[in-house]
């Protein structure tokens, strides 16, 4: 079959006729770019002058599926905007209808709420600091990490049927119970989760190496990090202390008791990459807490508020927020009054975080870029949608 | 052990020596058990393909370890969503590896789109733009379900001629082929 | 800062480019002109008491019916802890508007992304080009009237019927067993069973 070959014109021109200049493609089949993203990187040697992120190698629509598909029947896609943190996506997409709706789902799915999204943001910072480990040059601790996630991947399978794209969330509420004996499994993973964390700490947080690869490197300013429109743990790494869950609250956040890890330049200037990576793994620690604390106050109670089989919205919009695992995720809808919604945008944490590679990566070498793009925690999926 | 069917209904052709066929059952082995696949991590596959690999489902009991440039690798699976971006320069990397590959899609989207039928920047299934020996369903499979697709690679992997250098997969989907059951030796 | 109070404000200042609150069920909104967005967006984001420092979101909504592309902002102070939905509209027919690059860089990639799928343009963009489509696709995905161009590159977008693809292969399997029985039965037939020595035991 004839396929026409034409890759895209490099983006980039030589500024000056130096031989050793030259345009590489970063991408996007790397190991190291998390997904398919490609960085078209201007280099002499291994010093990088200027690095172009060139994205869109995962687009697939969603935007546009979601004015094809019914509202209840969107719920799955919402799985693949962020297949790492999926509870997340479907949470704020439910919390969007909902609001469209007018209704609220009841306390006890609230609480499960939180207990599944903070054990996804436990499943996906295993990825972010675990990658970010063999981005550095770590192979083993990939495998820790993983071994870990597969706890989880356990936990969540036996709760929705899934290990991956979970589609537990529904309008209103969510699918499933908790099964019975559950929350005992998950109490005794926490147990080993908590010892386990100071033994990643001691072999990786702490280690000298690490701490010299990443200290110093991508320093974002609390200024940048808000005039970008960074979130989540990147912008928390640079000191901005803003968390939804505390400061726009929503489901059964008012109730429990965490804290929210700011980065502090502990090693280093206050915004580099040890700090973003170690506002994820406090985080690891803190999500700990609060699935304890909504397991022991765990509601009786319906899972699923009242509503109808053919969601039929008044026209109109409303926007849904969840504190992802990778920053704020707004999930806006406009409704014009039949059963699909009339346009459904999704703004992502880790769309405004590739924005801002190009200006962190003028005079750096090679490695610190890989190390920057591991600390922003970028997945291609919400970059691309 | 013992050999294949040979890969054509008539008999005598495909294996002409018996020494000959036993030179390649000895190439294919050491040819399965070393699979080096493509890290080619699309989608949300893609991070089920890393699980498989990680310390439970472990892909590298069969020896087959993830390579990075297609230079090194013989199997490349096709783990997630192509877009009409990718596709093109999945086929460049296709072209880039060496012979003998193969081409595991994993996944409802690397098959045939997937859940993104409707969309308008993806590629209806991987086997558009590259020929597939072994497709597995699942979104996205399971760990085990990708072991077992890696096992059918290694089937049709032992299947190879040196002699004629054909093997199933590679022809017409009409013509009448031999492809041994699961298990066969 | 309740909404009200941001909106009594804006319209002191600029009077008649920006509307009344809206009173649409769901989240409230300020549709403001076009011509006068960049300074509006200025005036947020500098003002005391308003200070506007993150921008949200950038997106867009196509409205055949009514022939515009309306251009949201979705706005918000950390400092202050309000929110705010801004409205443009810009004509379907030739979708343009101020960038407010200027005042937020997080709306370069923003714009971008709405150049790309629905093709307004921005004007004053420092690098207005396609970001999330390949360079040479043809057409704005996202509007309500695009039509697929039937494939990219000689990359058909249909698949064959899968119940036709079956039929086939079920017929080359047919076949291949048909011609494995005339093979096997080609060879030598097996040797007749030892029934005498069974008998004397």
């Amino acid at each position: 079959m004839a396929i026409d070959m034409q890759l895209d014109r490099h983006i980039l021109r030589r500024t000056d006729s130096s031989d050793e200049e030259i345009v590489v493609n970063f991408g996007p089949q790397h190991p190291s770019t998390h997904g398919v993203i490609n960085f078209v990187t201007q280099t002499n040697g291994e010093v990088i002058r200027r690095s172009v992120p060139d994205v869109g190698y995962l687009h697939r629509g969603l935007e546009k599926i979601g004015e094809m598909v019914p509202y209840p029947g969107y719920m799955p896609f919402t799985d693949r905007i962020d297949y790492l943190a999926a509870m997340f996506a479907n949470e704020g997409y439910a919390l969007a209808i909902e609001r469209l709706l007018g209704v609220e789902a009841p306390p006890r799915a609230k609480y499960i709420r939180a207990i599944a999204g903070e054990l996804c943001r436990i499943s996906n910072h295993f990825i972010s600091v675990g990658t970010m480990a063999q981005d550095i040059g770590a192979a083993t601790p990939l495998t820790h990490a993983l071994r870990e996630r597969e706890s989880v991947n356990d936990l969540l399978e036996e709760l929705c049927g899934a290990r991956l794209t979970f589609n537990f969330h529904r309008i209103g509420g969510v699918a499933f119970d908790l099964p019975t004996g559950w929350g005992d499994k998950v109490l005794r993973f926490l147990d080993h989760l908590d010892s386990y964390i100071q033994e990643w700490d001691r072999l990786i947080t702490f280690n000298e190496i690490f701490v010299k690869r990443l200290a110093n490197v991508g320093i974002i300013t609390r200024e940048k990090a808000i005039d970008y429109g960074l979130a989540g743990p990147n912008l928390r790494g640079s000191g901005v202390n803003w968390d939804i869950r505390r400061d726009m609250p929503y489901g059964a956040y008012p109730d429990l008791d965490f804290n929210i890890p700011v980065g502090a330049g502990r090693f280093g200037t206050l915004g580099d990459c040890w700090d973003r990576y170690f506002v994820r793994v406090q985080e690891i620690v803190e999500s700990s807490k609060i699935v304890r604390q909504a397991l022991a106050k765990l509601p009786e109670g319906d899972i699923q508020a009242k509503v109808a089989r053919k969601l039929k919205p008044e026209a109109g919009e409303a926007v849904g927020r969840v504190e992802s695992a990778r920053g704020e995720m707004l999930y806006y809808v406009v409704s014009d009054g039949s059963e699909k919604a009339y346009r459904l945008r999704v703004r992502t944490g880790s769309f405004m975080a590739m924005a801002i590679i190009e200006e962190l990566s003028h005079g750096i070498m090679v490695a610190d870029l890989i190390a920057i793009i591991a600390s922003l925690d970028v997945v291609a999926p919400e970059v691309d949608r | 052990m013992t050999h294949n069917e040979p890969y054509l209904a008539e008999p005598g052709t495909g294996v002409l020596f018996t020494n000959t066929s036993m030179i390649d059952d000895a190439i294919n082995l050491a040819r399965k058990n070393s699979i080096h696949y493509l890290l080619f991590g699309l989608a949300c596959c893609g991070i089920e393909l890393m699980q498989t690999g990680g310390p439970r489902a472990d892909l590298d009991r069969f020896a087959a370890i993830f390579r990075a440039s297609p230079r090194q690798a013989d199997l490349m699976i096709v783990a997630g969503t192509l877009t009409y971006k990718m596709a093109v320069r999945t086929k460049l990397l296709y072209d880039q590896m060496a012979e003998p590959k193969y081409v595991l899609s994993m996944g409802s989207c690397a098959n045939c789109g997937g859940l993104f039928q409707a969309s308008y920047s993806v590629c209806k299934g991987v086997d558009k733009i590259i020929p597939v020996d072994v497709y597995v369903p699942g979104c996205p499979p399971r760990p085990e379900a990708l072991t077992e697709g890696l096992l059918r690679i290694q089937d049709i992997m032992m299947c190879e001629r040196w002699k004629t250098k054909m093997r199933p997969g590679r022809v017409d989907p009409n013509a009448p082929m031999m492809i041994p059951a699961p298990g066969a030796k | 800062m309740l909404h009200e109070e941001i909106c009594t404000q804006l319209q002191a200042q600029f009077g008649e480019a920006v509307g009344a609150l809206s009173e649409t069920k769901g989240d409230r909104f300020i549709v403001v002109k076009g011509q006068r967005i960049v300074d509006v967006c200025r005036f947020l984001k500098t003002t005391t008491g308003l200070e506007f420092d993150y921008c949200q979101d950038i997106t867009a909504v196509d409205w055949p019916t009514r022939k515009i592309i309306e251009v949201v902002y979705h706005l918000y102070s950390l400092v202050h802890r309000h929110g705010l939905v801004l409205k443009a509209e810009t004509d379907r027919e030739k979708p343009t508007i101020a960038t407010v690059e200027g005042v937020w860089k997080a709306a370069t990639w923003l714009e971008r992304e709405i150049y790309d799928l629905f093709g307004v343009n921005f004007e004053g963009h420092s690098d207005l080009r396609r970001i999330l489509m390949p360079d040479d696709w043809v057409g704005f995905p996202l509007r309500k009237d695009y039509q697929e161009a039937g494939g990219y590159h000689g990359i058909g977008n249909a698949r064959p019927d899968p119940l036709v693809q079956l039929a086939k292969l079920t017929d080359g399997k047919r076949k291949a067993v048909a011609a494995a029985a005339a093979f096997a039965a080609a060879a030598p037939p097996a040797p007749a069973p030892e029934a005498p020595q069974e008998k004397k035991e």
